[in-house]
């Protein structure tokens, strides 16, 4: 870095290098140009798919982005002739539980891993780091044998379990927990905090942020997931919101407007609250990238 | 005072132990074992249909090398990686950058753009699904009402892939741009300016102070990607397949058949537990290799 800096770091380099401001305003404005024809495209599917789910009729393969005749007739159908919010309610059910999960074993074990000495602390981090190699379609075969046996295909708990804890969650909460200085976690001992008490009260305040960013993960990981649900599940009842709108798409066929406003009613509320959260989901997601 | 430290260090072994006796149970029960077992059932003739479960060694794995169904979703889902992990690095660099270096709505396009990485990818698999829709789907009318020939999307072999790669790209966009505007963010400002005070351009900048210094980021979203698009599975479900139970996945003629739809369609439509963990077998050993080498990569950091 430091030798460029002996050829060419002299005075007269400076006005060449630094645009003028008609040029940086030109140039600012193209860029918002660019960015502004990114952002329609990565929208518009959206937009898309809202207006089919209001249109009817011949009206569905008009090009037009605004219905003449906006109906929630779609809508109406769609909750009347399926299970939609059957199925909304058990992907809440799933989502939740698998998160409130994650965020307590997870963390639960970070602690340990991180800040209780004991004999072969090591090799447990190393077999539980080791699984995150393994990709859940080599587990899907054999979890849907034992899972057969056991009895537990089409229930809560067979879409749930094998989400209850997860690796790359353990991982985080361990990398974060090693953060948090000794002397902090003494001196709740000294004070008569029993480990659980120090875990608890002192260590999970201090990795609020990233215990935040995996309770998001988790809970749109759980959300939106798709392979295990889809062999696991079996009935209507039990379907989770994307299972659900698989299968009636599937059966759906050329009922376009129906499909777009199952899609609609999956995709507006999450976008919604990530439209509040926003600052909060976006940094959490890119502090649990960098670690 | 020796028994009294020797006590407490057992206690504090003692709550290790607790703390860690319920996920390693988990890590073992859920994990480890069922990985063991797809090893085991990849050398068996499992049948679910069937009572006998003949041990037959490696023959799921010789059957694996004469089947040109296997043969198509490996190519396939290898052009899925090599056109999509290049897309979303130089797509996502491009847009960050851009980001960075405008001065006014920062955060709102990065919203903008992190919008489809949030939804449901069964849902935006629909929608896209409706709007590749050869006969009446939006494409279709825009390119005929500007006097273009329609196109076969979806419905014809020779597109269909790269129309999912598209949705593929789109989708993750916004992840790749939120950790690159968070690599960019650490690049501490005096290099660039040093570098523009030294007569740099734009272009030198970005080529040899930019890119070297987030060499990590790249790698590990390069990793990820790979992965991600190494295990694509629900889009084609989704988008190219027809009605569930049908057995006609990842069409038209199997062109956008993956690797894990491949999989899933072995062991779930045709029940050859077997013959289909033999395949996750070795989409195993194909991560494991690309995870192995972003170790190697990433533990030979750039010093500046």
């Amino acid at each position: 870095m430091q030798e460029p800096a002996i050829q060419t770091g002299t005075l007269e380099n400076l006005p060449r290098s630094s645009t003028s401001p008609p040029t940086r305003d030109v140039r600012a404005a193209a860029l918002h140009l660019l960015l502004l024809a990114g952002a329609v495209l990565m929208i518009f599917p959206f937009l898309w798919m809202l207006a089919t789910s209001f249109k009817q009729g011949a009206e569905v393969f008009n090009i037009s982005l605004i219905p003449r005749q906006p109906t929630w007739a779609n809508y109406q159908t769609l909750l009347e002739s399926t299970n939609y919010l059957r199925w909304y309610l058990n992907s809440a059910i799933v989502a939740i539980i698998t998160t409130a999960s994650e965020a307590f074993f997870d963390s639960m074990a970070g602690y340990g891993l991180a800040k209780i000495k004991f004999p072969g602390r090591g090799l447990i981090l190393i077999l539980i780091l080791s699984t995150l190699m393994i990709p859940t379609e080599m587990l899907i075969i054999p979890w849907y044998m034992m899972f057969t046996k056991a009895g537990w295909v089409d229930t809560y708990w067979g879409i749930m379990l094998p989400g209850l804890v997860s690796a790359f969650g353990v991982f985080l909460m361990n990398q974060f927990m090693q953060g948090i200085p000794d002397d902090l976690l003494d001196a709740a001992r000294i004070d008569g905090l029993n480990e659980f008490g120090v875990w608890w009260h002192v260590a999970l305040h201090q990795v609020k942020p990233a215990l935040a960013a995996l309770c998001i993960l988790v809970f749109l990981g759980n959300w939106n997931a798709f392979l295990w649900p889809v062999i696991v599940i079996e009935s209507s009842a039990m379907r989770t919101l994307p299972v659900g709108i698989a299968l009636f798409s599937g059966e759906a066929g050329p009922e376009w407007q129906l499909i777009m406003a199952a899609a609609s009613l999956a995709v507006i509320p999450v976008v919604a609250v990530f439209a509040f959260f926003q600052k909060q989901i976006v940094q959490g997601i890119a502090l649990t990238g960098m670690k | 005072m020796a028994s009294l430290q020797l006590s407490l260090r057992q206690r504090q072994a003692l709550w290790g132990y607790a703390f860690l006796l319920l996920p390693l149970l988990f890590f073992l029960v859920v994990r480890i074992y069922p990985a063991l077992s797809a090893f085991n059932v990849s050398l068996h003739q499992w049948d679910v249909m069937s009572v006998r479960k003949p041990f037959v060694g490696m023959q799921n794995f010789v059957q694996m090398w004469h089947d040109p169904v296997f043969w198509k979703a490996a190519v396939n889902t290898l052009l899925y990686v090599v056109i999509s992990v290049p897309l979303e690095l130089i797509l996502g660099l491009l847009v960050a950058v851009a980001i960075q270096s405008v001065n006014r709505f920062q955060g709102f396009y990065r919203t903008i753009y992190f919008v489809p990485y949030i939804t449901s990818t069964v849902a935006v698999s629909w929608v896209w699904r409706w709007m590749y829709f050869k006969n009446g789907g939006v494409f279709n009318q825009i390119l005929l009402s500007l006097g273009l020939p329609a196109q076969s999307f979806l419905s014809g072999t020779e597109q269909a892939l790269y129309c999912v790669t598209v949705v593929v790209v789109w989708q993750a966009l916004g992840y790749f741009v939120v950790i690159f505007l968070a690599g960019l963010e650490m690049i501490p400002p005096m290099y660039k300016e040093a570098a523009k005070i030294d007569g740099a351009t734009g272009w030198h900048v970005f080529r040899y102070i930019t890119v070297p210094l987030l060499n990590p980021t790249i790698v590990f979203l390069a990793v990820l990607g790979t992965i991600n698009s190494l295990q694509i599975f629900t889009q084609i479900m989704n988008m190219t397949s027809g009605g569930y139970g049908h057995g006609d996945l990842g069409g038209p003629l199997n062109s956008t058949l993956s690797l894990v739809v491949y999989i899933y369609s072995q062991a779930f439509y045709k029940f050859q537990m077997g013959y289909a963990s033999a395949i996750t077998v070795v989409l195993f050993a194909i991560i494991l290799v690309v995870t192995l080498i972003q170790l190697k990569v990433l533990s030979r950091r750039v010093d500046y």
